[in-house]
């Protein structure tokens, strides 16, 4: 893509294949949205211990990375939390 | 040497049941000795789609509950006498039948037939179980949709914990013009995403609509639909077969309609 993003919106197919691709991730590593839900949560609740983090803007999902050991992608746990401040300890 | 086939797909209305009339006619005109079981017990389809609906007299469960024999259950086809139907029975459930009496029918039946088609239905429970239990190769059928690939990837998944030695795609009802703007996954889309052979693109066509209408199917026919089974069966013969342009044909045509819709 690149050059042609600044021209064009994504095609309803590229998003259909991009969507496809994470589904089917989390689909094959039997993943089910509730166990998902669960690992957020406790997440959430291992982090707010330490840091005071945005809930809200919180995003985990299974994706697929390099593998680093040798060619080919593995299914990778990714999360992305937005801390508002970290708590210094009282 | 017999070789049974399971045509699924996990979600409905892929096409399973038009794809195993199609194929079991394109195989019967090459000459094979063919049968295809109707195994959607409670919701039988593959008879009207072949136009073979009102000469049915046993059924499935009938030969499997010992009310009648094999021979008297198969239903010769109009037009290819190599070509039988096996209907499954209207009135009953997917329990009436288990994986291994399914066996058993078809370890039977290998010995009269080239080829075993089982038209599978939907979904992953008995149904599905009972269908795949003789296969020796599954042919999976999607739709260049999100919700097809997804139920063909748990399916995949499904047929090779179960040791089906083959497993090969065709992507059903591809819209050329829609590809060609971005608007659907392409052919090599779908294959990477769900990593098995592919064996087949059939476009969307007009002609599929009236065959099945007219209970005759339309492999060999002149339309792109019916060349394209016809190479699924060549295919499946091991023959190595180029896969059709359906974007040329289908590019100029869709052209020409856009410029009388413009007129």
């Amino acid at each position: 893509m690149g050059l042609m993003d600044l021209f064009k919106k994504k095609s309803s197919g590229d998003v259909a294949k991009d969507r496809l691709k994470l589904l089917l991730v989390s689909d094959r590593a039997s993943c089910s949205p509730e166990m998902m839900e669960k690992i957020k949560n406790e997440i959430i609740e291992v982090i707010s211990k330490y840091m005071d983090i945005d809930t809200e803007g919180l995003d985990i999902q299974i994706t697929q990375t390099e593998s680093e050991a040798n060619n080919g992608t593995v299914p990778a746990l990714f999360a992305n939390i937005p801390i508002r401040d970290i708590k210094h300890g009282k | 040497m017999s070789e049974v086939i399971v045509i699924t797909s996990g979600k409905g209305g892929v096409g399973k049941t038009t794809t195993t009339a199609n194929v079991g006619t394109g195989l019967a005109q090459l000459n094979k000795k063919v049968v295809l079981i109707d195994t959607d017990i409670g919701l039988r389809n593959l008879d009207v789609v072949m136009g073979l609906e009102n000469r049915i007299v046993y059924n499935l469960v009938d030969v499997i509950e010992g009310n009648c024999r094999i021979k008297q259950a198969l239903i010769k086809d109009k037009k290819y006498p190599e070509l039988y139907l096996l209907p499954s029975a209207q009135t009953r459930d997917k329990s009436a039948v288990t994986p291994e009496q399914m066996q058993n029918l078809i370890d039977e039946l290998r010995a009269d037939f080239d080829y075993i088609l089982l038209d599978c239905p939907a979904g992953i429970e008995q149904g599905f179980k009972n269908a795949i239990a003789g296969a020796d190769r599954a042919l999976v059928v999607t739709t260049p949709e999100v919700s097809a690939i997804r139920d063909a990837d748990r399916i995949i998944g499904l047929l090779e914990a179960n040791e089906l030695k083959r497993i090969d795609l065709i992507v059903n009802r591809l819209r050329m013009d829609m590809v060609k703007r971005g608007d659907m996954m392409n052919v090599s889309d779908v294959c990477e995403i769900l990593a098995v052979n592919l064996i087949g693109a059939v476009p969307d066509d007009e002609h599929i609509v009236i065959s099945t209408n007219q209970g005759e199917p339309l492999v060999g026919s002149d339309c792109l639909a019916g060349q394209a089974y016809a190479n699924i069966c060549r295919r499946l013969m091991g023959e190595e077969v180029p896969f059709l342009d359906l974007e040329a044909k289908t590019g100029v045509f869709s052209k020409l309609k856009d410029l009388f819709r413009k007129n």
